[in-house]
């Protein structure tokens, strides 16, 4: 590791966190005589503060009670000792689907396509890539939107759609198994019409798929329970009723 | 070692950031906080609640769990405000910065069961939709976001995923992408750089 005997080049994985103990008190060493460290850390740490402040969760109230309640107790200006927190763990190199499908929940899609990417690399199949390929492009449109619901009867479903490139994809999880010859399909919704959008499998859990069909004027993502094979109109109530953005 | 970790990264972030970081109202109650004054850190709470908590969901996963991510952040804020030094940076980046780092630090403590990736597929993606203003501002946010990572090479892009957001130190990145060690530092300093430069250029 040539490379690393040149302290300035730790600065991106020390603003990403991603610097092991030993050599983030190095760096921090470093940067106490380093003054263009230190406003290169400051530049790149609003960058990297940008990646995790795209979106926001509610928090239950019962959290904002536990907050105020436990400042009153605590006394100001002592570190907390952190050493148990800082172990380190390994890392498995073979990312689950299910995590894929999380962190597609969570970036709105680029980083599902990234770390399925360094998967895939390693282990899928050509025609796999291609199916990852076509999702990415739906996840990674400028204009991607991501909309989630529960689904009557257990999981969840995201639907990231893209106006500009007329295309949308159901990412769902924790999908109960279907039993006898059932599948779900996949709708658009569109005044009350209903356009079939390709099926998933009956096994369900974690699926992705790119929908069948251009997005068009559709204003919702349906899935329904169908006949093996699947139906050219819905012929149940759907499980899952998800607009899409305008 | 947390300690001398949290000495500096009080100051690590910078104000310049159009409609993201830029918040003197957030500051002031942070330097009031800092003074004991439980209102300004109650008001400070409210601003920033959903925000930390977004970024604890994505990377641990778990609501549950991130919600303690957000406790134990919030605590920390209160208990080290006096370190926030205003002329390094904005309230909302110091706090954000501190909130990833415990996130992280959250992941990599979880043993080797690896339950999160399970966790992590069915967890809701929750909004505020408090208000439509609020609302679009954050989609705004995502899409200069998305855009910007969408615009960044390959193996500039995966190495800052995968760090950010999945919690990888730079070591364990390398391993995963079998590139060595030193190239994805040197990447990860420039991929931040490209990121800086395009999300500056669309403020």
């Amino acid at each position: 590791m040539n490379l690393t005997d040149d302290p300035h080049l730790a600065v991106g994985a020390y603003v990403l966190h991603a610097l092991p103990p030993g050599e983030e008190t190095d760096f921090e060493k470093h940067l106490a005589v380093c003054g263009p460290c230190r406003r290169e850390v400051d530049q790149l740490s609003s960058a990297a503060v940008r990646l995790g402040a795209a979106e926001t969760s509610t928090p239950s109230t019962d959290l904002r009670r536990r907050v105020l309640d436990e400042i009153v107790t605590v006394r100001k200006g002592r570190s907390r000792t952190g050493g148990a927190r800082r172990r380190r763990r390994r890392w498995g190199l073979k990312p689950a689907l299910a995590a894929a499908v999380a962190v597609a929940a969570a970036l709105g899609g680029v980083a599902w396509w990234q770390s399925s990417e360094a998967d895939t690399a390693r282990e899928q199949s050509a025609q796999e890539r291609a199916e990852y390929r076509h999702l990415a492009d739906v996840l990674t449109a400028p204009d991607a939107t991501i909309s989630s619901k529960e689904l009557t009867g257990g999981g969840t479903a995201s639907v990231v759609a893209s106006r500009a490139r007329g295309r949308s994809a159901l990412i769902a999880s924790g999908l109960p198994q279907l039993t006898g010859d059932r599948v779900y399909e996949l709708w658009y919704a569109e005044s009350g019409r209903y356009r079939p959008a390709g099926l998933l499998s009956s096994a369900g859990g974690h699926q992705a798929s790119v929908l069948d069909g251009r997005l068009e004027g559709a204003t919702a993502v349906c899935v329904t329970v169908e006949p093996a094979g699947g139906s050219a109109q819905p012929t149940t109530v759907p499980v899952a009723f998800i607009s899409v953005p305008r | 070692m947390d300690r001398g970790a949290g000495d500096r990264r009080e100051g690590d972030t910078q104000g310049r950031r159009g409609g993201s970081g830029d918040d003197p109202g957030l500051d002031e109650l942070l330097v009031r906080a800092a003074d004991g004054d439980e209102e300004a850190f109650a008001e400070l709470y409210d601003a920033l609640a959903h925000t930390v908590l977004g970024l604890a969901c994505r990377v641990v996963g778990d609501k549950a769990q991130a919600e303690e991510v957000t406790q134990d952040v919030m605590v920390e804020v209160w208990r080290t405000a006096d370190r926030f030094q205003p002329a390094r940076g904005a309230a909302r980046n110091w706090v954000l910065t501190l909130a990833h780092r415990r996130a992280v630090d959250r992941v990599r403590s979880v043993t080797a069961g690896r339950v999160r990736e399970l966790r992590a597929a069915v967890m809701e993606q929750e909004r505020s939709f408090d208000t439509v203003a609020e609302e679009v501002e954050v989609r705004e946010e995502q899409r200069t976001v998305f855009r910007c990572l969408a615009q960044l090479a390959r193996e500039l892009r995966l190495p800052l995923v995968l760090a950010y957001y999945q919690g990888l130190t730079y070591a364990e990145v390398a391993e995963a992408l079998s590139t060595p060690a030193g190239t994805i530092k040197s990447r990860m300093r420039q991929g931040l750089r490209r990121l800086h430069d395009c999300m500056e250029a669309a403020s």
